[in-house]
């Protein structure tokens, strides 16, 4: 297919600015949603320095309680916090869209799925809870 | 089906990490990041925190949800690298970064879990 | 209501301009009127020079998408007075090169739309004394979201991946090429898979999603795809756990 390239030389090309993700709300929450991962790896880390804390011994995990009540741990945490709640809240409403299921006939409206995933969140979370609170 | 790709492999690793991430990660960061540290509920002693860790089931839940936490960063992080900065050219670099990460992340969480007495 | 509105308008003519420049109007501001209607005032009263594409009025064409105060819309869709007071922006589609004025180039999704193969393939064609392939409105409903898409390329303006990597299949290609995998009538969805399933198809989306929010017909073109990505995923691991029913 001949393109109007060879006809018209003189198209203007546009180039994407490297701050295109500024310039508009739905740009900026994507870019904030994938930044969750960013606060998904430090928790990851965070898990890691536990679980090594907790296999040396008391005395290393009573240092490393003292480390996770540091105000720069504790205001990162709060951070974390939110980008996580984020990611978590966009996951399940965008799952529906990529899960086209189909019963008697009709496509499950997006509800019928996105609801059972924020009652297995609460179940699932309570269960977490429940686990490490019990006492 | 001609030239396989692996982006069927990565893009399973990270939905399974998003899934992961979304239903677990809010809840215990909450607890262990917040609400143990700033004193708002009491957490778990060290011994029975190591009871539980220890427990084979514990341990697997611990791997999955740190492993594919991990794929999940790796995968949007690499994206994100790709259009938030323009830097798709250092491609084989962002990969050796997060999917190495990712990798040598699952060695380190498969040792820990390992060497817990 | 003020009785006129500002219209700025990007300019640009190739060969007598090295960028494209803003143009300003002031139009009457009617309360029937959409943006494509100002747009033809200033062509018929104030400036016969001003190049835009339009046909059909009534969002069934696609041609006069355009970028309204930075937000890809049909033009005959888009009403002037809720701009009100203005100035209102109207700019080429974001993503295109601009061959003049509002006018972009859209070879290079024709020649992407093509590749997807939106048409229905047979293994073999029926011969036509056995009648029509039927379908029932449920195998209809499928697809049929799908199938709205007018190829305005609104999706292409909005899709970032686009703009920055322009090797990206994009989201109505990809929309097509799910419609016609999803259509009972159709065998053609390996030959599909084939192509959109490399790196610059369907795994270079990230899932911005305003492909979807900006589509006039509510095709969802990122859900498609989104849905392409777990039909990929379902066949890769059954060619993994299966090698031997391989193709």
């Amino acid at each position: 297919m001949p393109g109007s390239a060879q006809v018209l030389p003189k198209m203007y090309r546009t180039r994407m600015s490297t701050y295109w993700w500024l310039g508009r709300w739905p740009y900026l929450k994507f870019i904030l949603r994938e930044l969750s991962s960013v606060f998904v790896a430090w928790f990851v880390i965070m898990t890691l320095l536990q679980i090594d804390a907790l296999r040396r011994g008391p005395a290393d995990y009573m240092e490393f309680q003292e480390w996770l009540r540091n105000p720069v741990v504790i205001a990162l945490n709060i951070i974390s916090f939110f980008f996580v709640i984020f990611h978590a809240v966009t996951w399940f409403n965008l799952a529906p869209k990529a899960m086209a299921i189909r019963a008697g006939g009709k496509r499950v409206p997006a509800v019928l799925i996105a609801g059972p995933n924020y009652i297995a969140w609460v179940a699932i979370s309570a269960a977490v809870a429940w686990l490490l609170l019990r006492g | 089906m001609s030239k396989r790709s692996n982006e069927p492999f990565l893009w399973l690793l990270f939905s399974a990490g998003g899934v992961v991430a979304a239903m677990l990660i809010p809840i215990q960061l909450f607890l262990f990041g917040l609400a143990f540290p700033l004193g708002w509920l009491d957490g778990p002693g060290y011994q029975s925190l190591l009871e539980l860790v220890r427990h084979p089931l514990t341990r697997l839940y611990l791997f999955a949800l740190c492993t594919l936490s991990l794929f999940h960063f790796a995968h949007r992080f690499r994206y994100t690298l790709y259009d938030g900065l323009q830097i798709k050219h250092l491609n084989e670099l962002i990969n050796t970064f997060c999917y190495g990460g990712a990798i040598l992340g699952t060695a380190v969480t498969a040792y820990l879990l390992w060497i817990i007495p | 209501m003020a009785d006129t509105i500002t219209l700025e308008v990007t300019r640009y003519h190739p060969g007598r301009d090295k960028e494209p420049g803003l143009q300003t109007y002031g139009v009457p501001l009617r309360k029937e009127w959409v943006i494509l209607d100002a747009l033809n005032y200033v062509k018929d009263r104030l400036d016969g020079s001003l190049t835009f594409r339009w046909s059909c009025r009534m969002g069934v064409c696609g041609s006069c998408g355009m970028m309204v105060n930075g937000e890809p819309k049909l033009t005959c869709a888009t009403f002037l007075s809720d701009y009100a007071p203005g100035p209102v922006r109207v700019e080429p589609m974001k993503n295109f090169p601009i061959l003049r004025d509002l006018v972009v180039d859209p070879s290079d999704f024709l020649v992407k739309l093509t590749k997807s193969k939106p048409w229905l393939i047979r293994k073999e064609e029926r011969p036509l004394a056995e009648g029509e392939y039927l379908q029932t409105p449920e195998q209809l409903d499928t697809y049929k979201q799908f199938s709205m898409c007018i190829n305005c390329m609104l999706c292409y303006a909005a899709c970032p991946v686009y703009g920055l990597d322009p090797l990206f299949s994009g989201p109505a290609a990809i929309a097509l090429a799910q419609r016609y995998n999803m259509d009972s009538r159709d065998q053609g969805a390996d030959e599909r898979m084939d192509i959109l399933s490399q790196h610059d198809g369907i795994w270079g989306c990230t899932f911005v999603g305003d492909c979807t929010e900006v589509c006039p017909k509510n095709v969802d073109p990122a859900g498609a795809i989104q849905q392409y990505k777990l039909t990929a995923t379902r066949e890769w691991v059954k060619s993994f756990l299966m090698p031997w029913q391989g193709k």
